[in-house]
């Protein structure tokens, strides 16, 4: 079909370099570099206030930066205004305008551009039927449900055929089953006509069953870039490890003894820390729930061995996750329900067990 | 996220383009030259001593020291609060019934209720002066049967009762639309803790109601205070506004007392404003639930049932007796001494179109120009405010809606002080010029304009616009094909306000008006009032204006309708 074969041709790489915002004394985006690759599907993923929004909003030339630039597909666009730049944006609320139809909204960027009639009336119907949609055309916003406006503005913006699409929490205005339905829509439409697409969003989970690479970003800063997996194995920093998935996260110090480096828990055990792990004087200890074993044990902790009272336990069905205190601190383990297999009662003591490949030292 | 992209919206772009600074000077010239320069001049003149020149307070103290202008305060403070109170024992018996209770015909209390609105004061003056006067009707009934004659037209209460019954629509609808906007739980719960009945309404629905009441009774105050047709159509001269305008018209625009009149309705009218605003400040209570189900009308029983019906009757009955009465009269061949028209004419309505049509197509001209220029100004002071950043946007809002402070005496007078010695090419004096009565008009009706179109630009999310932007419309295009469409309800609101209060209009027209081929309706109405003879003919010009703004209203009613049919809240 047309909008797929045009949209893959035109889909553009996105830049942004060296980029300051600031409203009055507040910086709300702070030296921002950022690659996306043409064709790729990207998130901006973060707490709110995290800036994302206003990247996003950049990008389509609503906002304006102190400095840097955006460039796409190799042009740099930072002084065009937004309806010169070409890119795509399906709002949070959808910005459906009522008193249009739904044909009409999406006939509006074609009438924009001084497109024939007869090519705007044939690449509505395409775009309306690519969201299966056709048979809706002639009714008004307010008549359709939360997901079928959300698709009307997905319409109205890949009919366009937009050299970036760009999503603001597309999903945020629909109920739980709805989201997991839309965003894997989503997905496959993007797949189809291979547009570059960003996505903004607060969910982690959205953006890791969706997106091919996601940056974090934290207090206008982003905190890193790469593939969902990267960011869940190898997070760079503790906000990262916190952010996506569960994370224990112990405080200490690191002390060196010739070429053997240890990490002193406070109020704890010693661990060696594993030769060519990275760790700073600042680092804490991270590590994924799941990633520990807890054996069951009498004594109580003495040297490099992670050892504490079990002092809470939560059934999940295919995990156990127990909380266990480890000196001033406390940790929480994941472990795989075995059928027939007996549980580790609450004041029990047991022992951490953490593979050293499994240790990560982070900072802020 | 909402909050903080429209926010945005506003600090978008760093350089404030040209056009925008265009449209904020033109506004600022018109309210400068029409509202601000006139305004200042009266409150110049007063403070000034008529003989030498030179700042005086002796005008002042003349005023403090005469007996008829402090007689006429006191009278002006009372008639307004005396108006108050009664319109609120009208409306909120009302506003109440029909908004909590299962009651037949609510929607069409809601609607007869507003009637009043749309008839001016004085038109229903000479009405109810056969209906409730010395000799009117009821007394002649009261007379018959109980041998008792109730004053309810003698002096002060004549003024009382018509504005009574005249604005107490403001406080109708502004009661009306804060319980629509209180979340029903809010009386559930207290019904839940055993609350019901009288001790309910006064406890929690009535203080939850409260900004919506403050704000509609010191509209009427300020309205009752400022009105110059009503007392002098029922020949009540010791009010101080009919005093501002008999002593420029009987002793000329180089009197002072006129202008401290002026001030002093000013300082009145800004008083009762300020009070009102300090007195709900901080007292928002709408609390609409989100995704409630809306109100939970509650059903009557028995005694409380017939006494709701009877009092709802009662009040009706009263607030249209002058619509009643100003039908019959224009119907009426002789009607005196008699509880009803000895019979029925239609001749005083030929007597109007033949005589007179000119009153009715300058009513016409009039109130639409008025309207079509409030509503672009209001919608332009709107638009600078909510979305862009232009300095002194803020200011020309506070002007517009300071309009609402100076009565239409004060703004007659200014125009006539000021431009008098303007002449035009062919000669004619500025200020006695027709388009000046337009202008004023225009003036005194643009802080509804103004609302309105600041409710209608507030329901357009910012998001609407920047959708447009990005898919490649430019910001001239934006404006015409989505917020004007999305706005034009709003718009639409306030023209019909502004256009229905104008054609009814007469405080700075019966300044301004020099001369009979360029009176509007109202003024017409004023004059045929004056004889006997011109009771019928007046009467019918009443009936006329009548029918126009009821129109107009029914008219806009059914586009916001259809218009509101088709649209999605954001």
């Amino acid at each position: 079909m047309a909008i797929e074969a045009a949209t893959r041709a035109r889909a553009s790489g996105v830049m942004v370099e060296d980029v300051n915002l600031s409203y009055g004394a507040t910086h709300v985006l702070k030296s921002i570099n950022l690659e996306v690759r043409p064709g790729e599907f990207f998130a901006f993923l973060g707490p709110s206030g995290c800036g994302k929004t206003t990247l996003l909003r950049l990008i389509a030339g609503f906002n304006i930066a102190q400095s840097g630039r955006v460039m796409i597909g190799g042009d740099d666009i930072s002084s065009l205004p937004p309806w010169k730049r070409d890119v795509g944006m399906v709002f949070q609320s959808y910005a459906l305008w009522p008193h249009m139809t739904v044909a009409k909204n999406v006939a509006f960027g074609l009438e924009e551009r001084r497109i024939p009639k007869p090519e705007i009336d044939r690449r509505v119907k395409a775009a309306l039927e690519l969201v299966s949609l056709d048979h809706l055309a002639e009714r008004r916003p307010s008549q359709l449900s939360g997901g079928q406006q959300q698709r009307v503005a997905v319409a109205r913006t890949v009919v366009i055929e937009p050299k970036v699409l760009l999503l603001d929490e597309p999903l945020s205005n629909l109920d739980a089953k709805m989201r997991v339905q839309v965003r894997r829509e989503l997905r496959e439409l993007q797949q189809r006509l291979g547009l570059t697409t960003i996505f903004v969003t607060h969910d982690q989970e959205e953006a890791n069953t969706i997106c091919d690479r996601i940056a974090v970003m934290n207090d206008g800063i982003i905190q890193q870039v790469g593939t969902p997996m990267e960011l869940y194995e190898k997070p760079a920093n503790l906000f990262v490890a916190g952010f996506l998935g569960a994370a224990n996260i112990l405080e200490g110090d690191v002390l060196a003894d010739g070429a053997d480096r240890a990490f002193q828990i406070r109020g704890g055990a010693r661990l060696p820390i594993p030769r060519g792990l990275a760790a700073d004087a600042a680092s804490r200890l991270v590590f994924r729930p799941q990633y520990a074993e807890l054996i069951r044990t009498n004594c109580a902790g003495e040297g490099d061995a992670l050892t504490g009272q079990v002092v809470h336990r939560e059934f999940l069905g295919a995990t156990v996750r127990y909380s266990v205190a480890l000196g001033s601190s406390e940790v929480t383990v994941e472990v795989p329900f075995q059928s027939g297999s007996s549980l580790i009662d609450v004041g029990e003591m047991v022992t951490v067990s953490l593979a050293p490949d499994r240790m990560q030292f982070l900072s802020a | 996220m909402g909050a903080i992209s429209s926010q945005l919206v506003a600090t978008r772009g760093q350089s404030i383009p040209i056009s925008q600074y265009l449209v904020a000077g033109a506004v600022a010239l018109f309210l400068v030259l029409f509202l601000v320069i006139p305004v200042a001049t009266v409150i110049i003149v007063a403070f000034i001593d008529p003989r030498a020149g030179g700042f005086t307070l002796v005008n002042f103290a003349d005023f403090f020291r005469n007996d008829l202008f402090m007689r006429s305060f006191g009278n002006s403070v009372y008639v307004s609060a005396m108006a108050v109170a009664w319109g609120t024992v009208f409306a909120l018996p009302l506003a109440y019934i029909t908004s909590r209770f299962q009651f037949r015909g609510a929607v069409l209390i809601q609607t007869l209720g507003v009637v009043p609105l749309i008839m001016p004061p004085f038109a229903g003056a000479v009405a109810m002066q056969l209906l409730f006067g010395r000799n009117g009707s009821f007394n002649l009934i009261l007379g018959d049967w109980f041998d008792i004659n109730v004053p309810f037209m003698e002096g002060l209460n004549g003024v009382i009762l018509l504005q009574a019954i005249h604005y107490f629509p403001f406080i109708l609808l502004n009661v009306s639309a804060s319980l629509a906007n209180i979340d029903r739980a809010m009386e559930e719960s207290a019904q839940n803790l055993g609350s019901s009945g009288f001790r309910l309404f006064s406890k929690i629905v009535f203080p939850l109601a409260m900004p919506g009441y403050v704000a509609g009774a010191s509209l009427v105050f300020i309205k009752v205070f400022d009105d110059l047709a009503t007392p002098l159509l029922l020949n009540v001269k010791d009010m101080l506004a009919p005093q501002a305008y008999l002593r420029i018209t009987s002793i000329g625009l180089s009197d002072p007392m006129g202008y401290v009149i002026s001030v002093v309705l000013i300082v009145v009218s800004m008083l009762a404003m300020w009070i009102a605003t300090m007195a709900t400040r901080g007292r928002d209570y709408a609390t609409v639930q989100r995704g409630g189900g809306g109100l939970a009308k509650r059903e009557m029983k028995g005694l409380d049932k017939i006494i709701a019906y009877a009092v709802v009757f009662l009040i009706l009955a009263l607030t249209l007796a002058p619509h009643v009465g100003l039908i019959l009269l224009s119907l009426a061949t002789v009607w005196s001494f008699s509880p009803v028209p000895d019979g029925y004419t239609l001749t005083h309505y030929g007597k109007v179109f033949t005589e007179s049509p000119l009153f009715i197509w300058n009513t016409l001209l009039y109130a639409t120009l008025a309207g079509v220029i409030s509503v672009i100004i209001g919608s332009a002071i709107a638009w600078l405010v909510q979305r862009t950043k232009i300095p002194g946007r803020q200011i020309l809002d506070y002007l517009a809606m300071g309009a609402l402070a100076v009565p239409g005496v004060v703004i007659g007078i200014g125009y006539l002080r000021t431009y008098y010695g303007v002449t035009l090419p062919s000669g004619q004096s500025l200020a006695t010029f027709w388009f000046m009565i337009v202008i004023a008009l225009a003036v005194r009706r643009l802080p509804y304009a103004l609302r309105a179109c600041t409710a209608g630009l507030q329901q357009v999310s910012p998001q609407l616009e920047e959708a447009a932007e990005n898919l490649g419309a430019t910001k001239a295009r934006t404006v015409r094909k989505i917020l004007l469409p999305l706005m034009a309800g709003g718009m639409l609101a306030g023209f019909v306000t502004a256009f229905a209060t104008a054609s009814v209009e007469l405080s700075a027209t019966m300044m301004l008006v020099q001369n009979t081929s360029d009176a509007p309706l109202a003024y017409g109405l004023y004059v045929y009032m004056q004889s006997p003879a011109g009771r019928g003919p007046g009467a019918a010009l009443g009936m006329i204006a009548v029918v126009i703004v009821g129109l107009c209203t029914y008219l806009s009613h059914w586009l916001l309708d259809r218009e509101r049919s088709g649209t999605v809240k954001h």
